[in-house]
Protein backbone atom coordinates (compact mmCIF):
# COMPACT_ATOMS: atom_id res chain seq x y z
CA UNK A 1 0.00 0.00 0.00
CA UNK A 2 1.38 3.38 -0.97
CA UNK A 3 1.97 5.69 1.98
CA UNK A 4 0.42 9.07 1.34
CA UNK A 5 1.54 11.66 3.88
CA UNK A 6 -1.13 14.16 2.81
CA UNK A 7 -3.82 11.67 3.82
CA UNK A 8 -2.25 11.23 7.24
CA UNK A 9 -2.13 15.00 7.68
CA UNK A 10 -5.80 15.20 6.66
CA UNK A 11 -6.66 12.58 9.24
CA UNK A 12 -4.77 14.31 12.03
CA UNK A 13 -6.22 17.71 11.20
CA UNK A 14 -9.73 16.42 11.68
CA UNK A 15 -12.94 18.06 10.63
CA UNK A 16 -15.65 19.13 13.06
CA UNK A 17 -18.23 18.92 10.25
CA UNK A 18 -17.30 15.30 9.58
CA UNK A 19 -17.53 14.68 13.31
CA UNK A 20 -21.04 16.09 13.34
CA UNK A 21 -22.14 13.88 10.49
CA UNK A 22 -21.41 10.78 12.54
CA UNK A 23 -23.69 10.56 15.57
CA UNK A 24 -21.98 9.82 18.87
CA UNK A 25 -22.16 6.18 19.87
CA UNK A 26 -22.17 6.01 23.66
CA UNK A 27 -21.11 2.39 24.01
CA UNK A 28 -17.98 2.59 21.88
CA UNK A 29 -17.05 5.94 23.42
CA UNK A 30 -17.19 4.52 26.92
CA UNK A 31 -15.40 1.33 25.86
CA UNK A 32 -12.54 3.25 24.29
CA UNK A 33 -12.22 5.62 27.22
CA UNK A 34 -12.25 2.79 29.74
CA UNK A 35 -9.84 0.58 27.78
CA UNK A 36 -7.35 3.38 27.22
CA UNK A 37 -7.57 4.40 30.88
CA UNK A 38 -7.16 0.88 32.27
CA UNK A 39 -4.33 0.04 29.89
CA UNK A 40 -2.50 3.26 30.68
CA UNK A 41 -2.86 2.55 34.40
CA UNK A 42 -1.33 -0.91 33.89
CA UNK A 43 1.37 0.51 31.63
CA UNK A 44 2.45 2.90 34.39
CA UNK A 45 2.93 -0.04 36.74
CA UNK A 46 4.75 -2.07 34.12
CA UNK A 47 7.01 0.91 33.52
CA UNK A 48 7.60 1.38 37.25
CA UNK A 49 8.43 -2.32 37.58
CA UNK A 50 10.82 -2.10 34.67
CA UNK A 51 12.64 0.90 36.10
CA UNK A 52 12.74 -0.59 39.61
CA UNK A 53 14.20 -3.90 38.47
CA UNK A 54 16.59 -2.01 36.25
CA UNK A 55 17.84 -0.05 39.23
CA UNK A 56 18.09 -3.24 41.25
CA UNK A 57 20.14 -4.96 38.56
CA UNK A 58 22.38 -1.92 38.18
CA UNK A 59 22.93 -1.71 41.91
CA UNK A 60 23.72 -5.35 42.28
CA UNK A 61 26.06 -5.36 39.34
CA UNK A 62 27.87 -2.12 40.15
CA UNK A 63 27.94 -2.08 43.95
CA UNK A 64 28.49 -5.75 44.54
CA UNK A 65 30.68 -6.56 41.59
CA UNK A 66 33.72 -4.96 43.21
CA UNK A 67 33.11 -6.14 46.74
CA UNK A 68 33.51 -9.44 48.53
CA UNK A 69 33.03 -10.61 52.09
CA UNK A 70 35.35 -12.62 54.28
CA UNK A 71 33.67 -14.37 57.15
CA UNK A 72 35.75 -15.34 60.20
CA UNK A 73 34.06 -17.98 62.35
CA UNK A 74 36.46 -18.56 65.21
CA UNK A 75 36.23 -18.99 68.99
CA UNK A 76 36.07 -15.64 70.79
CA UNK A 77 39.63 -15.84 72.11
CA UNK A 78 41.03 -16.43 68.61
CA UNK A 79 38.78 -14.12 66.64
CA UNK A 80 40.92 -10.96 66.83
CA UNK A 81 44.06 -12.83 65.85
CA UNK A 82 42.32 -14.46 62.91
CA UNK A 83 40.94 -11.10 61.77
CA UNK A 84 44.37 -9.50 61.94
CA UNK A 85 45.88 -12.41 60.04
CA UNK A 86 43.18 -12.22 57.40
CA UNK A 87 43.67 -8.47 56.98
CA UNK A 88 47.40 -9.05 56.64
CA UNK A 89 46.81 -11.61 53.89
CA UNK A 90 44.44 -9.26 52.12
CA UNK A 91 46.85 -6.31 52.30
CA UNK A 92 49.37 -8.29 50.32
CA UNK A 93 46.91 -9.80 47.84
CA UNK A 94 47.20 -8.31 44.35
CA UNK A 95 43.89 -6.89 43.17
CA UNK A 96 42.57 -5.99 46.61
CA UNK A 97 42.25 -2.21 46.95
CA UNK A 98 41.04 -2.15 50.54
CA UNK A 99 39.88 -4.45 53.29
CA UNK A 100 38.33 -3.64 56.63
CA UNK A 101 36.53 -5.41 59.43
CA UNK A 102 32.93 -4.30 59.91
CA UNK A 103 32.26 -2.54 63.19
CA UNK A 104 29.76 -3.97 65.69
CA UNK A 105 27.33 -1.19 64.69
CA UNK A 106 27.55 -2.15 61.02
CA UNK A 107 27.03 -5.84 61.83
CA UNK A 108 24.08 -4.88 64.05
CA UNK A 109 22.57 -2.89 61.18
CA UNK A 110 22.87 -5.90 58.89
CA UNK A 111 20.99 -8.08 61.36
CA UNK A 112 18.43 -5.47 62.34
CA UNK A 113 15.79 -6.47 59.72
CA UNK A 114 15.66 -9.96 61.29
CA UNK A 115 16.38 -9.38 64.98
CA UNK A 116 15.34 -5.81 65.50
CA UNK A 117 17.41 -2.96 66.97
CA UNK A 118 19.78 -3.12 69.95
CA UNK A 119 20.95 -6.66 69.30
CA UNK A 120 23.99 -7.33 71.58
CA UNK A 121 26.23 -8.59 68.79
CA UNK A 122 29.31 -8.33 71.01
CA UNK A 123 27.90 -11.05 73.31
CA UNK A 124 26.79 -13.40 70.55
CA UNK A 125 28.93 -15.92 68.64
CA UNK A 126 28.46 -14.07 65.40
CA UNK A 127 31.14 -14.36 62.73
CA UNK A 128 33.21 -11.26 62.10
CA UNK A 129 32.81 -9.91 58.60
CA UNK A 130 35.57 -8.29 56.56
CA UNK A 131 34.63 -6.20 53.56
CA UNK A 132 36.98 -6.53 50.61
CA UNK A 133 37.02 -3.90 47.88
CA UNK A 134 38.73 -4.86 44.66
CA UNK A 135 40.78 -2.58 42.48
CA UNK A 136 40.21 -2.31 38.73
CA UNK A 137 42.02 -5.56 37.92
CA UNK A 138 40.35 -7.67 40.61
CA UNK A 139 41.91 -10.51 42.59
CA UNK A 140 42.18 -14.22 41.93
CA UNK A 141 39.57 -15.81 44.24
CA UNK A 142 41.00 -19.34 43.87
CA UNK A 143 44.49 -18.19 44.85
CA UNK A 144 43.15 -16.12 47.76
CA UNK A 145 41.11 -19.05 49.06
CA UNK A 146 44.22 -21.23 49.00
CA UNK A 147 46.25 -18.64 50.96
CA UNK A 148 43.46 -18.13 53.49
CA UNK A 149 43.06 -21.87 53.99
CA UNK A 150 46.73 -22.06 54.90
CA UNK A 151 47.02 -18.93 57.03
CA UNK A 152 43.48 -18.23 58.35
CA UNK A 153 41.65 -21.57 58.52
CA UNK A 154 38.52 -19.97 60.06
CA UNK A 155 38.01 -17.62 57.06
CA UNK A 156 35.41 -18.24 54.38
CA UNK A 157 35.59 -16.06 51.27
CA UNK A 158 32.33 -15.08 49.64
CA UNK A 159 32.91 -13.19 46.41
CA UNK A 160 29.10 -12.81 45.86
CA UNK A 161 29.33 -14.29 42.37
CA UNK A 162 27.38 -17.34 43.35
CA UNK A 163 24.19 -15.42 44.15
CA UNK A 164 24.84 -12.09 42.46
CA UNK A 165 24.84 -13.35 38.87
CA UNK A 166 21.49 -15.19 38.95
CA UNK A 167 19.93 -12.24 40.77
CA UNK A 168 21.19 -9.80 38.18
CA UNK A 169 19.97 -12.13 35.42
CA UNK A 170 16.58 -12.37 37.13
CA UNK A 171 16.36 -8.61 37.58
CA UNK A 172 17.31 -8.02 33.96
CA UNK A 173 14.74 -10.55 32.83
CA UNK A 174 12.12 -8.87 35.00
CA UNK A 175 13.04 -5.53 33.43
CA UNK A 176 12.62 -7.03 29.96
CA UNK A 177 9.29 -8.52 30.99
CA UNK A 178 8.18 -5.08 32.12
CA UNK A 179 8.85 -3.67 28.65
CA UNK A 180 7.25 -6.69 26.99
CA UNK A 181 4.19 -6.05 29.18
CA UNK A 182 4.10 -2.46 27.94
CA UNK A 183 4.24 -3.62 24.32
CA UNK A 184 1.48 -6.15 24.99
CA UNK A 185 -0.60 -3.49 26.71
CA UNK A 186 -0.15 -1.28 23.63
CA UNK A 187 -1.13 -4.12 21.31
CA UNK A 188 -4.18 -4.94 23.45
CA UNK A 189 -5.18 -1.30 23.43
CA UNK A 190 -4.91 -1.28 19.65
CA UNK A 191 -6.99 -4.46 19.39
CA UNK A 192 -9.70 -3.17 21.70
CA UNK A 193 -9.89 0.15 19.93
CA UNK A 194 -10.04 -1.64 16.58
CA UNK A 195 -13.03 -3.64 17.84
CA UNK A 196 -14.69 -0.51 19.19
CA UNK A 197 -14.07 1.33 15.91
CA UNK A 198 -15.49 -1.57 13.92
CA UNK A 199 -18.55 -1.60 16.15
CA UNK A 200 -18.96 2.13 15.62
CA UNK A 201 -18.56 1.74 11.86
CA UNK A 202 -21.09 -1.09 11.77
CA UNK A 203 -23.52 0.93 13.88
CA UNK A 204 -23.14 3.84 11.46
CA UNK A 205 -23.43 1.86 8.21
CA UNK A 206 -26.44 3.91 7.15
CA UNK A 207 -24.65 7.18 7.91
CA UNK A 208 -21.70 6.01 5.85
CA UNK A 209 -24.02 5.07 3.00
CA UNK A 210 -25.61 8.50 2.99
CA UNK A 211 -22.27 10.27 3.12
CA UNK A 212 -21.04 8.22 0.18
CA UNK A 213 -24.21 8.93 -1.72
CA UNK A 214 -23.53 12.65 -1.53
CA UNK A 215 -19.90 12.30 -2.63
CA UNK A 216 -17.88 11.90 0.58
CA UNK A 217 -14.47 10.37 0.04
CA UNK A 218 -13.38 7.46 2.24
CA UNK A 219 -10.77 9.62 3.88
CA UNK A 220 -13.43 12.16 4.89
CA UNK A 221 -15.60 9.47 6.48
CA UNK A 222 -12.64 7.77 8.15
CA UNK A 223 -11.46 11.10 9.53
CA UNK A 224 -14.58 11.50 11.66
CA UNK A 225 -14.00 8.11 13.29
CA UNK A 226 -10.22 8.41 13.55
CA UNK A 227 -10.31 11.82 15.17
CA UNK A 228 -12.99 10.77 17.62
CA UNK A 229 -11.25 7.57 18.70
CA UNK A 230 -7.84 9.22 18.88
CA UNK A 231 -9.14 11.93 21.20
CA UNK A 232 -11.01 9.39 23.33
CA UNK A 233 -7.89 7.24 23.67
CA UNK A 234 -5.81 10.30 24.53
CA UNK A 235 -8.27 11.40 27.20
CA UNK A 236 -8.68 7.90 28.65
CA UNK A 237 -4.94 7.27 28.70
CA UNK A 238 -4.27 10.63 30.34
CA UNK A 239 -6.72 9.79 33.13
CA UNK A 240 -5.27 6.28 33.52
CA UNK A 241 -1.70 7.54 33.48
CA UNK A 242 -2.22 10.15 36.16
CA UNK A 243 -4.17 7.67 38.28
CA UNK A 244 -1.34 5.17 37.86
CA UNK A 245 1.31 7.74 38.75
CA UNK A 246 -0.68 8.73 41.82
CA UNK A 247 -0.97 5.06 42.86
CA UNK A 248 2.77 4.55 42.37
CA UNK A 249 3.46 7.69 44.37
CA UNK A 250 1.35 6.28 47.21
CA UNK A 251 3.47 3.11 47.39
CA UNK A 252 5.80 2.93 50.43
CA UNK A 253 9.32 4.03 49.69
CA UNK A 254 12.23 1.62 49.77
CA UNK A 255 13.81 3.13 52.88
CA UNK A 256 10.71 2.76 54.97
CA UNK A 257 10.23 -0.84 53.83
CA UNK A 258 13.58 -1.93 55.11
CA UNK A 259 16.40 -1.34 52.76
CA UNK A 260 16.49 -4.45 50.60
CA UNK A 261 13.88 -3.67 47.97
CA UNK A 262 14.79 -0.81 45.72
CA UNK A 263 11.21 0.41 45.76
CA UNK A 264 8.57 -0.09 43.05
CA UNK A 265 8.35 3.45 41.83
CA UNK A 266 9.92 6.17 39.81
CA UNK A 267 12.93 8.21 40.78
CA UNK A 268 14.00 11.58 39.43
CA UNK A 269 13.50 12.05 35.71
CA UNK A 270 11.89 8.63 35.50
CA UNK A 271 8.70 10.34 36.70
CA UNK A 272 8.54 11.97 33.26
CA UNK A 273 8.45 8.66 31.40
CA UNK A 274 4.77 7.82 32.08
CA UNK A 275 3.85 11.09 30.36
CA UNK A 276 4.64 9.47 27.01
CA UNK A 277 1.84 6.94 27.57
CA UNK A 278 -1.15 9.18 26.60
CA UNK A 279 0.39 10.35 23.30
CA UNK A 280 1.46 6.78 22.56
CA UNK A 281 -2.08 5.57 23.24
CA UNK A 282 -3.35 8.27 20.87
CA UNK A 283 -0.92 7.13 18.18
CA UNK A 284 -2.01 3.51 18.66
CA UNK A 285 -5.67 4.57 18.47
CA UNK A 286 -5.00 6.69 15.40
CA UNK A 287 -3.45 3.88 13.40
CA UNK A 288 -5.82 1.19 14.73
CA UNK A 289 -8.92 3.23 13.89
CA UNK A 290 -7.55 4.38 10.57
CA UNK A 291 -6.78 0.82 9.49
CA UNK A 292 -10.16 -0.43 10.73
CA UNK A 293 -12.07 2.44 9.10
CA UNK A 294 -10.41 2.23 5.71
CA UNK A 295 -10.67 -1.56 5.65
CA UNK A 296 -14.35 -1.47 6.61
CA UNK A 297 -15.09 1.24 4.07
CA UNK A 298 -13.40 -0.84 1.37
CA UNK A 299 -15.43 -3.88 2.39
CA UNK A 300 -18.70 -1.96 2.51
CA UNK A 301 -18.36 -0.65 -1.04
CA UNK B 1 -22.82 12.54 -19.44
CA UNK B 2 -23.47 8.91 -18.58
CA UNK B 3 -23.17 6.07 -21.08
CA UNK B 4 -23.82 2.37 -20.67
CA UNK B 5 -22.44 0.22 -23.45
CA UNK B 6 -23.57 -3.40 -23.66
CA UNK B 7 -23.78 -3.57 -19.88
CA UNK B 8 -24.78 -6.67 -17.96
CA UNK B 9 -25.26 -7.12 -14.26
CA UNK B 10 -25.48 -10.39 -12.38
CA UNK B 11 -26.13 -10.97 -8.72
CA UNK B 12 -25.47 -14.26 -6.98
CA UNK B 13 -24.85 -15.92 -10.34
CA UNK B 14 -28.21 -14.86 -11.76
CA UNK B 15 -28.25 -12.34 -14.57
CA UNK B 16 -30.45 -9.35 -13.75
CA UNK B 17 -30.10 -7.74 -17.16
CA UNK B 18 -27.71 -7.67 -20.09
CA UNK B 19 -27.00 -5.94 -23.41
CA UNK B 20 -28.07 -2.64 -21.91
CA UNK B 21 -27.23 0.39 -23.97
CA UNK B 22 -28.10 3.79 -22.59
CA UNK B 23 -26.82 7.27 -23.25
CA UNK B 24 -27.89 10.16 -21.06
CA UNK B 25 -27.09 13.23 -23.11
CA UNK B 26 -26.80 16.66 -21.53
CA UNK B 27 -30.21 18.22 -20.95
CA UNK B 28 -32.17 15.04 -21.70
CA UNK B 29 -35.11 13.78 -19.66
CA UNK B 30 -35.54 10.03 -19.26
CA UNK B 31 -38.00 7.82 -17.48
CA UNK B 32 -37.11 4.25 -16.58
CA UNK B 33 -40.02 1.90 -16.06
CA UNK B 34 -40.48 -1.80 -15.61
CA UNK B 35 -41.95 -4.35 -13.27
CA UNK B 36 -40.77 -4.69 -9.71
CA UNK B 37 -37.58 -6.69 -9.49
CA UNK B 38 -36.60 -5.97 -13.09
CA UNK B 39 -33.48 -4.14 -11.91
CA UNK B 40 -34.41 -0.46 -12.20
CA UNK B 41 -32.70 0.51 -8.96
CA UNK B 42 -29.65 -1.56 -9.88
CA UNK B 43 -29.46 0.17 -13.25
CA UNK B 44 -29.63 3.56 -11.52
CA UNK B 45 -26.85 2.49 -9.13
CA UNK B 46 -24.68 1.64 -12.12
CA UNK B 47 -25.39 5.13 -13.43
CA UNK B 48 -24.05 6.83 -10.30
CA UNK B 49 -21.21 4.42 -9.64
CA UNK B 50 -22.51 2.67 -6.56
CA UNK B 51 -22.31 -0.68 -8.37
CA UNK B 52 -19.91 -2.01 -10.97
CA UNK B 53 -21.23 -3.70 -14.11
CA UNK B 54 -20.53 -7.41 -14.44
CA UNK B 55 -19.62 -6.83 -18.07
CA UNK B 56 -19.77 -4.03 -20.59
CA UNK B 57 -18.68 -0.50 -19.97
CA UNK B 58 -20.19 2.30 -17.88
CA UNK B 59 -18.77 5.74 -18.58
CA UNK B 60 -19.35 8.52 -16.09
CA UNK B 61 -18.57 11.89 -17.66
CA UNK B 62 -16.34 10.15 -20.20
CA UNK B 63 -14.43 8.03 -17.68
CA UNK B 64 -14.67 4.27 -17.54
CA UNK B 65 -16.27 3.59 -14.15
CA UNK B 66 -14.41 0.28 -13.85
CA UNK B 67 -11.09 2.12 -14.05
CA UNK B 68 -12.01 4.84 -11.54
CA UNK B 69 -10.53 4.69 -8.07
CA UNK B 70 -12.71 5.23 -5.04
CA UNK B 71 -11.92 8.93 -4.82
CA UNK B 72 -12.80 9.41 -8.47
CA UNK B 73 -16.15 7.70 -7.94
CA UNK B 74 -16.81 10.02 -4.99
CA UNK B 75 -15.91 13.03 -7.13
CA UNK B 76 -18.25 11.89 -9.92
CA UNK B 77 -21.07 11.53 -7.41
CA UNK B 78 -20.74 15.21 -6.65
CA UNK B 79 -21.81 15.81 -10.24
CA UNK B 80 -24.81 13.51 -9.90
CA UNK B 81 -27.70 14.38 -7.60
CA UNK B 82 -29.53 11.29 -6.37
CA UNK B 83 -33.03 11.17 -4.90
CA UNK B 84 -33.98 7.88 -3.26
CA UNK B 85 -37.47 6.67 -2.59
CA UNK B 86 -36.59 6.40 1.12
CA UNK B 87 -34.68 9.70 0.96
CA UNK B 88 -31.74 8.55 3.10
CA UNK B 89 -31.19 11.34 5.59
CA UNK B 90 -29.05 11.60 8.68
CA UNK B 91 -31.76 11.72 11.31
CA UNK B 92 -29.60 13.37 13.97
CA UNK B 93 -28.97 16.44 11.83
CA UNK B 94 -31.53 19.19 11.15
CA UNK B 95 -32.94 19.57 7.67
CA UNK B 96 -30.61 22.41 6.70
CA UNK B 97 -27.51 20.38 7.54
CA UNK B 98 -28.90 17.37 5.68
CA UNK B 99 -29.55 19.41 2.58
CA UNK B 100 -26.12 21.03 2.85
CA UNK B 101 -24.36 17.67 3.37
CA UNK B 102 -23.02 17.41 -0.22
CA UNK B 103 -21.40 20.84 0.21
CA UNK B 104 -20.09 19.89 3.64
CA UNK B 105 -18.38 16.69 2.48
CA UNK B 106 -16.90 18.64 -0.46
CA UNK B 107 -15.35 21.23 1.85
CA UNK B 108 -17.68 23.94 0.55
CA UNK B 109 -19.58 24.72 3.76
CA UNK B 110 -19.36 28.43 3.00
CA UNK B 111 -21.54 27.98 -0.10
CA UNK B 112 -24.33 26.51 2.01
CA UNK B 113 -25.12 29.89 3.59
CA UNK B 114 -25.65 31.46 0.18
CA UNK B 115 -27.65 28.63 -1.38
CA UNK B 116 -29.78 27.20 1.39
CA UNK B 117 -32.32 30.03 1.71
CA UNK B 118 -33.25 30.06 -1.97
CA UNK B 119 -33.24 26.29 -2.18
CA UNK B 120 -35.54 25.87 0.81
CA UNK B 121 -37.86 28.44 -0.73
CA UNK B 122 -37.79 26.64 -4.10
CA UNK B 123 -38.87 23.33 -2.53
CA UNK B 124 -41.24 25.05 -0.11
CA UNK B 125 -39.53 24.02 3.10
CA UNK B 126 -38.48 27.36 4.61
CA UNK B 127 -40.63 26.77 7.69
CA UNK B 128 -39.21 23.28 8.22
CA UNK B 129 -35.55 24.33 8.07
CA UNK B 130 -34.82 23.62 11.73
CA UNK B 131 -36.75 20.37 11.88
CA UNK B 132 -35.21 16.93 11.87
CA UNK B 133 -36.01 14.38 9.14
CA UNK B 134 -38.25 12.16 11.30
CA UNK B 135 -40.46 15.22 11.92
CA UNK B 136 -41.17 15.70 8.20
CA UNK B 137 -44.01 14.27 6.12
CA UNK B 138 -43.32 11.98 3.16
CA UNK B 139 -43.72 14.79 0.65
CA UNK B 140 -41.54 17.14 2.64
CA UNK B 141 -38.83 14.50 2.84
CA UNK B 142 -38.95 13.95 -0.92
CA UNK B 143 -38.64 17.68 -1.57
CA UNK B 144 -35.81 17.89 0.92
CA UNK B 145 -34.09 14.97 -0.83
CA UNK B 146 -34.48 16.83 -4.12
CA UNK B 147 -33.01 19.97 -2.57
CA UNK B 148 -30.03 17.97 -1.32
CA UNK B 149 -29.63 16.39 -4.75
CA UNK B 150 -29.38 19.74 -6.50
CA UNK B 151 -27.44 21.84 -3.97
CA UNK B 152 -24.13 21.03 -5.69
CA UNK B 153 -25.65 22.12 -8.98
CA UNK B 154 -25.02 18.68 -10.47
CA UNK B 155 -25.10 17.90 -14.15
CA UNK B 156 -27.37 14.89 -13.72
CA UNK B 157 -30.34 14.24 -11.43
CA UNK B 158 -31.21 10.59 -10.81
CA UNK B 159 -34.40 9.86 -8.91
CA UNK B 160 -35.54 6.41 -7.81
CA UNK B 161 -39.32 6.30 -7.37
CA UNK B 162 -39.39 9.88 -6.08
CA UNK B 163 -43.19 9.91 -5.96
CA UNK B 164 -43.62 6.43 -4.53
CA UNK B 165 -44.66 7.61 -1.09
CA UNK B 166 -46.55 10.80 -1.86
CA UNK B 167 -50.01 11.74 -3.10
CA UNK B 168 -50.78 12.90 -6.63
CA UNK B 169 -50.66 16.57 -5.76
CA UNK B 170 -47.21 16.19 -4.23
CA UNK B 171 -46.14 14.10 -7.24
CA UNK B 172 -47.09 17.01 -9.45
CA UNK B 173 -45.09 19.45 -7.32
CA UNK B 174 -42.04 17.21 -7.45
CA UNK B 175 -42.41 16.73 -11.19
CA UNK B 176 -42.63 20.47 -11.66
CA UNK B 177 -39.36 20.90 -9.78
CA UNK B 178 -37.66 18.20 -11.86
CA UNK B 179 -38.94 19.74 -15.09
CA UNK B 180 -37.63 23.13 -13.95
CA UNK B 181 -34.23 21.56 -13.37
CA UNK B 182 -34.30 20.00 -16.82
CA UNK B 183 -35.13 23.37 -18.35
CA UNK B 184 -32.03 24.70 -16.60
CA UNK B 185 -30.06 22.17 -18.62
CA UNK B 186 -29.81 19.34 -16.11
CA UNK B 187 -30.04 15.76 -17.31
CA UNK B 188 -32.84 13.91 -15.51
CA UNK B 189 -33.36 10.17 -15.13
CA UNK B 190 -36.36 8.99 -13.12
CA UNK B 191 -37.24 5.40 -12.30
CA UNK B 192 -40.96 5.09 -11.67
CA UNK B 193 -44.00 2.84 -11.86
CA UNK B 194 -46.27 5.85 -12.07
CA UNK B 195 -47.59 6.07 -15.66
CA UNK B 196 -49.66 9.13 -14.83
CA UNK B 197 -46.48 10.91 -13.79
CA UNK B 198 -44.87 10.03 -17.12
CA UNK B 199 -47.91 11.27 -19.04
CA UNK B 200 -47.90 14.49 -17.03
CA UNK B 201 -44.22 14.98 -17.77
CA UNK B 202 -44.69 14.34 -21.50
CA UNK B 203 -47.09 17.23 -21.64
CA UNK B 204 -44.42 19.58 -20.24
CA UNK B 205 -41.10 18.40 -21.61
CA UNK B 206 -39.59 16.13 -24.23
CA UNK B 207 -38.97 12.80 -22.57
CA UNK B 208 -37.64 9.44 -23.52
CA UNK B 209 -39.25 6.50 -21.78
CA UNK B 210 -37.26 3.29 -21.32
CA UNK B 211 -38.58 0.00 -20.14
CA UNK B 212 -36.57 -2.66 -18.35
CA UNK B 213 -38.24 -5.99 -18.90
CA UNK B 214 -37.13 -9.57 -19.43
CA UNK B 215 -33.52 -8.60 -18.71
CA UNK B 216 -33.40 -6.09 -21.54
CA UNK B 217 -33.72 -2.30 -21.74
CA UNK B 218 -35.89 -1.06 -24.56
CA UNK B 219 -37.77 1.98 -25.71
CA UNK B 220 -41.27 1.97 -24.19
CA UNK B 221 -44.03 1.38 -26.68
CA UNK B 222 -47.58 2.56 -27.25
CA UNK B 223 -48.90 1.70 -23.81
CA UNK B 224 -48.08 5.27 -22.87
Amino acid sequence: MKFDISRVVELIAGDPQADRAVPPTGFTARLTLFTAGAMAFLAVFAMALSFATGRLADRWSSELARTSTLRISAPADQADAQVRAALAVLETTPGVAAARALTPDEQRALLEPWFGPDLPVEDLPIPQLIEIIEDGTGYDPTGLRARLQAEVPAAVLDDHTRWREPLIAAANRLRSLGWVAIVLIGASTGAMITLAAQAALAANAQVIRVMRLVGARDIYIARAFVRRFTLRALAGAAIGTFAGMFAVWLLPSADVAGGFLTGLGFQGVHWLWPLVIPPLAAVVAFFATRAAALRTLREQS
Amino acid sequence: MIDLDNVAYSYGGAELFSQVRLSLAAGSFHFLTGPSGAGKTTLLKLCYGELQATSGQVRLFGEDAAMMDRDAVAMSRRRIGVVHQDCQFLDHLPLTENIALPLTVSGREADAEANLGDLLGWVGLRNQAAQFPPQLSGGERQRAALARAVIMSPHVIIADEPTGNVDWEMSQRLLTLLVELNRMGKTVLIATHDMNLIRAAKSQVTTRVLRLKDRRLMQAGGEL
